[in-house]
């Protein structure tokens, strides 16, 4: 720590080099922060604590299709169920398709089923006893400035009412939040009941798209989900029950491996990173060979020249790449605010920084290692000489 | 008073230049990138006929003549400008395949009708009344033998594991009838036989077969509980590409869909029959249906995404680029610094400023270039006619081609040569306004 003046002075030494430098880094840091977290959203979907005693079941030739409502109470029977719930995807559109938004029919207890998700006592209540009611995310509610007593109208692509309208109307009776951060992007669902929505389809009638098994014990989960899927097993609408978990994995992985091309983007910018730091701290202790073998004579150690140089270089490392970082939140935290994202980034969460710093830390060994070398075999005579 | 002056016109020379260059930068984005190697001719012409251009030439020589010494930062400009162009026409490449994908599989001339407020296939239902009416219409067009050329189709999805990954994806099925060929005059089956009419087999589409394990030809796929043989392999260089294909009376059945069907695509008498086709279905109080040209529906479905993908490759390359261009001018510098006795020598035997700033922008420009040609060989060596597959409006995964085309690699060029610019400038400038003296001094 005595030497971080030394280090900083060297730095200092060149400042339009160690800007241009430093500006690279944090550019590379900065696609870095994004494409992480983008990756870990799509990676980590699901993955919460309160998501490992659920599990979905699906019709096991494809989630588009439809399952029948009489399996409801079969499967609420199975040992180990502590309780099932089901939705329907609606898929209305408000006002105009860009305008996105997860909505669904579901069961009056299936928000019971997400303890994660906060509303108050009233406000359950009125949404159990409203045939119109809905309920919709924090998020969704400040995008589009709906508040409680709002008549949100919606328009059905799938489901069409009896009378041939596509017009559903629904009353906002409350607004859920989630308290973790990380999660926040579930705040965008709308919400309604399943009875008035079966009542007033034109076909479909007594079907459900999926459901939600709760289960008391994690660790048995496989074996539930073997027994439910057996209660169908050979009739014309088989069914399919996995972990939640390894449920959103499999829809999001159907978008395309993302896992894949942000890999090769890293790959690309960090490879170039690493040539152009590298390159000029190459340059740096070029310069500075003299004033190393000054260090030495004064009686530095060869061993702490070579730290002072690796130093240098993990400094301007963490400098760039912490501003990077920091942008990059600043940036997604924009975007989300302004485009409400589906899938919002979740920069500044703490796996993509220990990331990060780690490869901070990989990268400013790697470039520095070469010119340290250099710094730890230098003979003062020569250096001196200017050999 | 002097003193004052000199200010200001170091302040407007300063505006200046700044001027030029965001002109500069603005017309190389704007000019199409074919004229790229229009605009070298007069450059070669100044280059070989001007006393001036000759100096500059020499100046350029000697920097080029040099960079093997300054090996480790010249690459730092060309990989570093390879990385941002290689980035750049990949992602743009995908965006283009995937629209190119689904813009080939509309034309103006033929219409999807759906259920009115469904939007995409999978949402749709119509049933065998809707379709008899909308076939009868007389803007629909008939085959020789008198029928109208009005394809009922029905959309099913099948779960089918990815070659790549093992994970299942949706794939679409899709129920035909004998019309559906006169509609895609560009299918054709490539391997094996048509599906038999009233058997449970199916045909698949090229890219399907490519993507998607289990469905090569002889193979037994179990649809909803049922098995049905892949008997042929069709190609249509669209979005049909990714289907399979089996009669529709057999596949209703089996999705217990009945006599429905999602969609019925018809062939217009000819394009300008739309608008009367479409007033038709909306003034029969029978039915009610949405109507969409096929080139509308399917470049409505390609919108989103090729716009999402060209915003996002369009943002990455210009974050990498921002990296790229400090790279370049810290390399630009070094090289100018390296070189500070040589091209004062210059200066001392009468070369002016301007061909020293030339040559130094032209060696920053010719490794620009080099840079991007590099990154914009990569990406077509890696990723033209890679395929890949994406989740499209139908819920079903749409398998397409990354196309590297020739407007993307000029626009890559363009890329670099904008890098090269900004990066090479204010090195280039710094070498002209040198103090000669000093220079020679310099060791």
């Amino acid at each position: 720590m005595k030497y971080l003046q030394l280090v900083w002075a060297a730095l200092l030494r060149r400042k339009t080099r160690t800007l241009f430098t430093l500006l690279s880094v944090v550019a590379a840091f900065l696609l870095f922060g994004l494409l992480d977290s983008v990756r870990g959203a799509f990676a980590g979907a699901g993955a919460s604590v309160n998501g490992v005693n659920r599990l979905v079941t699906i019709s096991k030739i494809t989630f588009t299709m439809q399952l029948p409502k009489s399996l409801l109470e079969r499967i609420r029977a199975v040992p180990g169920v502590a309780d099932v719930t089901y939705a329907n995807w609606f898929g209305g559109i408000y006002q105009d398709p860009k305008n996105f938004f997860p909505n669904e029919a579901v069961a009056p207890n299936f928000i019971d089923a997400y303890p994660e998700w906060r509303m108050s006592a009233g406000q359950r209540a009125a949404f159990r006893n409203t045939r119109t009611g809905a309920i919709v995310g924090a998020k969704l509610a400040k995008q589009f400035h709906w508040k409680i007593g709002d008549r949100i109208p919606l328009q059905g692509t799938i489901f069409p009412q009896k009378d041939g309208s596509n017009t559903w109307t629904f009353d906002l009776v409350g607004i859920y939040t989630v308290a973790d951060p990380k999660m926040k992007a579930q705040e965008n669902a709308l919400l309604f009941n399943w009875d008035y929505f079966d009542e007033a389809r034109q076909f479909g009638n007594g079907s459900v798209g999926w459901y939600v098994v709760r289960i008391a014990d994690p660790a048995r989960a496989d074996a539930i989900a073997q027994q439910i899927d057996a209660i169908s097993a050979n009739s014309d609408h088989e069914t399919k029950t996995q972990s939640e978990h390894a449920f959103q994995l499999a829809f999001l992985s159907q978008f395309g491996d993302i896992g894949l091309i942000v890999g090769a983007i890293m790959a690309a910018v960090f490879f170039t990173l690493i040539l152009l730091t590298g390159n000029t701290m190459a340059q740096a202790v070029r310069e500075r060979i003299p004033e190393l073998a000054i260090l030495k004579t004064i009686g530095f150690t060869s061993g702490s020249v070579l730290g002072l140089l690796l130093a240098e270089a993990i400094l301007l490392l963490l400098l760039g790449g912490v501003a990077g970082v920091l942008i990059a939140g600043s940036v997604a935290g924009g975007l989300e605010a302004t485009t409400g994202a589906v899938f919002p980034p979740i920069v500044g969460s703490a796996a993509v920084w220990a990331r990060a710093l780690g490869l901070m830390l990989l990268i400013g060994l790697v470039v520095g290692a070469l010119p340290a070398y250099r710094g730890l075999r230098l003979r003062i005579v020569d250096a001196l000489a200017g050999r | 008073m002097q003193r004052r002056r000199n200010k200001w016109v170091a302040f407007a020379a300063w505006l200046g230049i700044w001027l030029c260059l965001l002109a500069a930068l603005a017309l190389l984005m704007l000019v199409p990138g074919w004229i790229l190697p229009l605009l070298l001719a007069p450059l070669v012409a100044w280059l070989a006929a001007t006393r001036i251009g000759r100096q500059t030439w020499s100046a350029t020589e000697v920097a080029i003549a040099t960079i093997p010494q300054r090996l480790g930062s010249s690459s730092v400009v060309v990989v570093g400008i390879a990385g941002v162009v290689g980035v750049l026409v990949a992602l743009l490449a995908m965006a283009a395949g995937f629209a190119a994908t689904l813009q080939q599989s509309g034309s103006d001339d033929t219409a999807i009708v759906l259920r009115a407020g469904a939007q995409t296939e999978l949402n749709s239902v119509l049933d065998h009344d809707t379709v008899t009416l909308v076939s009868q219409l007389p803007m629909v067009r008939h085959t020789q033998a008198g029928q109208p050329i009005a394809s009922s189709e029905l959309v099913v999805v099948a779960a089918l594991p990815k070659r790549s990954t093992g994970l299942d994806a949706n794939v679409e099925v899709r129920g035909v009838g004998e019309r559906a060929w006169d509609l895609r005059p560009k299918l054709r089956l490539i391997a094996g036989r048509k599906f038999s009419p009233g058997l449970r087999e199916l045909i698949v589409g090229k890219r399907a077969l490519e993507q998607f394990a289990g469905v090569g030809i002889g193979s037994t796929l179990k649809l909803n509980g049922q098995d049905w043989r892949i008997v042929g392999e069709f190609e249509a260089g669209d979005a049909n590409d990714s289907d399979l294909w089996g009669d529709f009376e057999v596949v209703g059945p089996a999705y217990r869909r009945g006599s429905s069907a999602t969609s019925v695509t018809v062939r217009l008498t000819d394009a300008s029959a739309f608008e009367s086709f479409r007033a038709a279905l909306a003034t029969d109080p029978r039915i009610k249906v949405d109507v969409k040209t096929t080139r509308d529906y399917f470049n409505e479905q390609s919108a989103q995404l090729t716009k999402l993908i060209n915003g996002l490759g369009t943002a990455i390359g210009l974050i990498m680029g921002i990296g790229a261009v400090f790279g370049a001018l810290n390399s630009m510098y070094a090289a100018v610094a390296a070189r500070t006795r040589e091209i004062a020598t210059l200066r001392a035997v009468g070369f002016r400023a301007l061909p020293v700033i030339v040559s130094v922008m032209l060696e920053t420009m010719l490794l620009a270039t080099l840079g991007g040609a590099i990154g914009a060989a990569i990406a077509w060596l890696l990723f033209n006619n890679y395929t890949a597959s994406t989740l499209g409006a139908n819920f079903t995964q749409i398998v397409f081609a990354f196309q590297v085309t020739p407007e993307l690699l000029w626009r890559g060029l363009k890329w670099a040569l904008a890098i090269g610019l900004l990066g090479g400038l204010f090195p280039a400038l710094r070498a002209a306004r040198m103090s000669v003296t000093d220079g020679l001094r310099e060791l």
